[in-house]
């Protein structure tokens, strides 16, 4: 993919990007670090956009500040309606008037027709694409693999897997208000509607960690509803599905065992799934690879096994508003269970 | 200011009889039951103003828990609230209400009219909007604010998901204030229609009245929509309708699209009146008529016409078809043009005029100039369908919606506050704390809301109550917090400066800027009948005109206001303005606990209009006095209709 683009066209783009992402900014959540050929229309656009803008706002300043310092010096008489009626002024002000609309006019047009390809290009459905079944939750993302056999199905929660160079159409639905999905590198905002169907195209040219994030509010934490994208080589995205498809890890230690145990004799059962145990509820995420994940709850924090613990006894401290319910076990069993759930890889 | 003007100010008559019918009564109880425009617009404005504030602070504090990474000054349950509160303020008890109080001031005075047309219901609508205003702060306090955003998108503000009274106070509020300001749309609407002064032909009218009339239309038309969206929520809410409830066969989407096709309306209801504002400042100020009449009255109704046709762009993100899109992209990009053209012509009208005066009104006329136009030019890149699906709902909409709201409203209602205070107090307000209060604002407004649209690109999301330090927005977001203080100081500045010019400010002549429309031939402030004796005008500006004729021959035994026709101005009647009476107040309170009782039982709409009917009733009964002393004076239809009253009485 990243052959068909010259490399001044590139250059071009990478300059006005530096220029509207300041130092320090992370790269992985950006709308003008395109990482695919959609993001990447919309950030030439972009850039069309702001470069004509701003010459337009430079000759309307300088006009302006030109006509304010030319009356400066002017004289003080009060001939108001002289100056109304003077024919001369008022045919050259209508000139200027005219053509400086009718260039708007032309302007305008112009950039409604740049939309309007770059809206056609956007808008084409791929014949060949990986299909990914996503649904809004409060505040998660559930994320189902589309595959016509249901036993190669994927199920997993808050991060997507996809191949470089392969066109993957998601399906967007919500359970339950509307949430928004947008992933700046790779596209714009598609919203996931209770009782609508969306679909999003996404398209990665290179290999990359990317972040999204919930766009459309939905309540408590809106703010804290993120999802991770990991664009990958074809053959490491194989990879990963055939290991994601594997039922969960038995316990490999008595800790683990136990924690097993503590798992399916708590109220975890009651809403979440391990493929493989008795889990088998779908009201939150999917847990069975959950350690093959690299955050807990949509981003409230990094996936590590003391995380996990803390987590599971007091959600609402890191994520306040969460639907998860507070679980009071005794610190073994705790320590268990977070072992545990840290080894399902 | 030429001779004539200042002979007109040393020799004005005293009131005589017709300024005694306009008396309010004195002390507490005249200021419950005033039906001057004058008094209540005052009001009007000052209300809106005590709602901005409380809802600057709100913005104050957002901006304090968002300055650094992970803040913990709020937490997020508080924080919707803020957000939600802060926006439904500013834009339905601050924004448009100001605009049209403004109206409700000034469309009557430079209309030559006496008083706003049905002005016991103008009285009603302030009492509504106000009672609408405290219901909204006094829940917020409780900790019952809304908390789904000024847009209130269903499920999330539906009974499943929000559980308690605060989406219902919400959409309570937004029918205080529809009820306020439709009322105030017929008012005005009828004043610049029947009750202009003899010959102020619709080609006569000022550019401001203009204005104020495009807006009320819009009001017309967008208002009922929002109406129905928030009387389907309450419904949903309070007697389990499923309006918006997918699972019942109902729509989430429908509260979209009737909430926007008010909600985009609604930004030019706001933004439509400040264009008459400039038009005015800029022709006081450059001293000539303001360039392009005729192209800037048609710019306003081409905008009023095109602002219903671009609802969808807020809904770009929620899967419609491209073709779709793209027709509301043209149709969003086309609002540029007529703002263009009007902007042309001011340019043209600074660039043509006399001496330049940089006085506090036209300082903050120019910084609207330098902010508004990069907000209108984000504002294209917005309608765009594909860049918009970058920049929805985030912080790059954030900074437009506050370039184009404040820098096209705000600056320019600040500068028509610098204009007419006075004339409507009789003082002037300070010039050095004028330009300070500009300053402050300008540096401190695009310090905040510039860096925003970076932060939008960079992937900063609206209605988040933290984020992560990882993310890079920490320094930004400290420099946006900054200017929002400096914007907080600019607010107190233009606070003290009212407060202190009101008391000691240098007494004003009655047009103390030259201005050449009606409302600077009364006295400032005016008389509470506006003017003793009816101008008759003779051109667009009168007051560049060096002769004021008046009309004579207005009964004296009532409040006489004569009515014209709706073109061409001629004479056609005299009606009675009303006398002052508590009973608009009594009938706003009643339909307070109307509106307050459904949000808390369905049995507020059984019984809650009881006491609005006694109310209306006792408001609307007619009195045998007054009946029988316009009888007296009454043209009976059988009698030859003597002359029209209007006879050009030379001018003192």
């Amino acid at each position: 993919m990243m052959g068909r683009l010259s490399n001044a066209r590139f250059r071009w783009l990478a300059v006005g990007c530096a220029l509207l992402a300041p130092p320090g900014c992370s790269s992985n959540h950006a709308a003008m670090n395109p990482a695919g050929p959609r993001a990447r229309s919309i950030a030439e656009l972009m850039l069309g956009f702001v470069s004509v803008s701003t010459v337009v706002y430079l000759i309307v300043s300088a006009v302006l500040v030109w006509a304010i310092a030319r009356r400066r010096r002017a004289g003080t008489s009060d001939d108001w309606l002289q100056r109304g009626s003077s024919e001369q002024s008022n045919v050259r002000s209508r000139q200027v008037i005219s053509w400086a609309t009718a260039l708007t006019v032309l302007i305008l047009l112009t950039l409604a027709l740049c939309d309007y390809f770059v809206m056609h290009g956007l808008s084409s459905r791929p014949t060949d694409s990986l299909r990914i079944l996503v649904t809004g939750h409060q505040y998660w993302w559930e994320v189902e693999y589309d595959d016509p056999d249901p036993s190669r199905r994927v199920r997993t929660a808050n991060e997507l897997h996809i191949p470089v160079g392969k066109p993957v159409e998601l399906v967007l639905t919500s359970q339950d208000v509307i949430h928004s999905m947008w992933m700046p590198n790779l596209s714009g905002k598609k919203d996931l509607i209770p009782g609508h169907q969306n679909t999003e195209v996404l398209l990665a040219d290179r290999p990359g960690t990317f972040s999204g994030q919930c766009a459309e509010f939905c309540g408590l934490q809106h703010a804290k509803m993120r999802l991770m994208v990991y664009a990958e080589p074809p053959k490491q995205f194989a990879a990963w599905k055939q290991a994601q498809l594997q039922d969960a890890r038995n316990p490999s230690n008595d800790i683990q065992r136990h924690g097993l145990e503590v798992f399916e004799s708590s109220t975890c059962i009651l809403c979440h799934t391990i493929q493989g145990t008795q889990a088998a509820a779908t009201v939150a995420p999917d847990l069975t690879h959950l350690a093959s994940r690299t955050t807990i709850a949509a981003g409230a924090l990094p996936n590590t096994q003391s995380n996990l613990a803390s987590w599971i006894l007091a959600p609402h401290r890191f994520k306040p508003g969460v639907q998860m319910p507070a679980t009071q076990l005794q610190p073994d069993d705790l320590a268990a269970l977070a072992a545990y759930l840290a080894s399902l890889k | 200011m030429t001779e004539h003007r200042n002979s007109r100010e040393t020799q004005r008559p005293q009131p005589g009889e017709e300024g005694r019918q306009w008396l309010d009564p004195p002390g507490f109880y005249g200021w419950l039951t005033t039906v001057d425009h004058k008094r209540i617009g005052r009001r009007y404005i000052v209300t809106a103003f005590l709602f901005f504030a409380c809802a600057g602070l709100m913005a104050l504090t957002m901006r304090l828990q968002l300055a650094r990474p992970n803040g913990h000054l709020v937490g997020p349950d508080f924080y919707n609230q803020l957000f939600s509160t802060h926006g439904s303020i500013m834009m339905f008890l601050f924004a448009v209400p100001v605009m049209q109080a403004m109206g409700v001031y000034l469309v009557p005075l430079q209309v030559g009219a006496r008083n706003i047309a049905f002005s016991r219901l103008n009285a009603f609508s302030y009492w509504m909007f106000a009672f609408g205003g405290i219901m909204i702060l006094t829940v917020f306090a409780l900790n019952t604010g809304p908390e789904a955003g000024w847009f209130s998108y269903v499920p999330l503000a539906g009974p499943q998901y929000s559980a308690g009274k605060r989406q219902d106070f919400w959409a309570q509020m937004i029918t205080f204030t529809e009820a306020a300001s439709l009322i105030v749309a017929i008012e005005l609407i009828v004043t610049a229609f029947k009750l202009r002064a003899p010959g102020m032909t619709l080609n006569r009218v000022p550019l401001f009245v203009w204005a104020q009339v495009v807006t009320s239309f819009m009001v017309l038309f967008a208002m009922p929509s929002v109406m129905l969206a928030s009387s389907f929520l309450m419904s949903d809410r309070l007697v389990s309708t499923q309006f918006f409830n997918p699972a019942e066969g109902g729509d989430a989407l429908l509260w979209q699209h009737l909430f926007w096709f008010f909600g985009h309306p609604e930004v030019y209801i706001i933004f439509v009146p400040a264009l008459g504002i400039i038009s005015a400042i800029i022709g006081t100020f450059a001293r000539r008529p303001p360039f392009g009449y005729l192209a800037l009255v048609l710019s306003l109704v081409v905008t009023a016409f095109l602002a219903f046709g671009l609802w969808v762009h807020h809904m770009f993100a929620t899967g419609l078809p491209p073709l779709g899109m793209s027709f509301f992209t043209a149709a969003s990009i086309l609002i540029a043009i007529p703002t263009g053209v009007q902007i042309f012509c001011w340019i043209a009208t600074l660039a043509t005029g006399g001496r330049l005066e940089i006085r506090t009104p036209l300082l903050f006329v120019i910084g609207f100039f330098f902010i508004f136009i990069i907000g209108g030019l984000t504002g294209v890149m917005l309608a765009s369908a594909s860049l918009d699906s970058q920049l929805h709902d985030n912080y790059f909409v954030v900074a437009h919606l506050h370039y184009v709201l404040i820098g096209g409203a705000v600056f320019p209602l600040f500068g028509g506050v610098y204009y007419w205070f006075p004339k409507m107090t009789g003082r002037m307000l300070s010039e050095l704390a004028g330009k300070w209060n500009f300053w402050l604002f300008f540096i401190g407004f695009n310090m905040t809301f510039f860096p925003m649209h970076i932060l939008g690109l960079d992937g900063m999301t609206r209605r988040i109550y933290t984020y992560d330090a990882a993310s890079g927005w920490g320094n930004l977001n400290l420099l946006a917090t900054v200017g929002a203080i400096i914007i907080g100081l600019s607010v107190v500045v233009f606070f003290a400066n009212v407060l202190v010019s009101m008391r000691s400010g240098a007494r004003a002549a009655p047009d103390p800027w030259g201005g050449k429309t009606l409302e600077w031939a009364t006295q400032s402030p005016p008389e509470p009948c506006n003017f003793p004796r009816i101008p008759v005008v003779e051109s667009r500006y009168p007051l560049a005109e060096p002769e004021l004729a008046y009309v004579t021959g207005l009964p004296t035994q009532f409040r006489a206001m004569l009515v014209t026709r709706l073109h061409d101005a001629a004479p056609d009647h005299v009606t009675a303005d009303p006398y002052p009476t508590i009973w608009p107040l009594l009938s706003a309170l009643a339909t307070t606990v109307f509106f307050i009782g459904t949000v808390f039982t369905p049995w507020g709409l059984v019984w809650g209009p009881v006491p609005v009917a006694i109310a209306l009733t006792c408001w609307f009964w007619p009195k045998a006095k007054e009946v029988e002393i316009q009888r007296r004076v009454e043209i009976k239809p059988q009698a030859a209709r003597p002359a029209p009253v209007l006879r050009a009485g030379a001018t003192p």
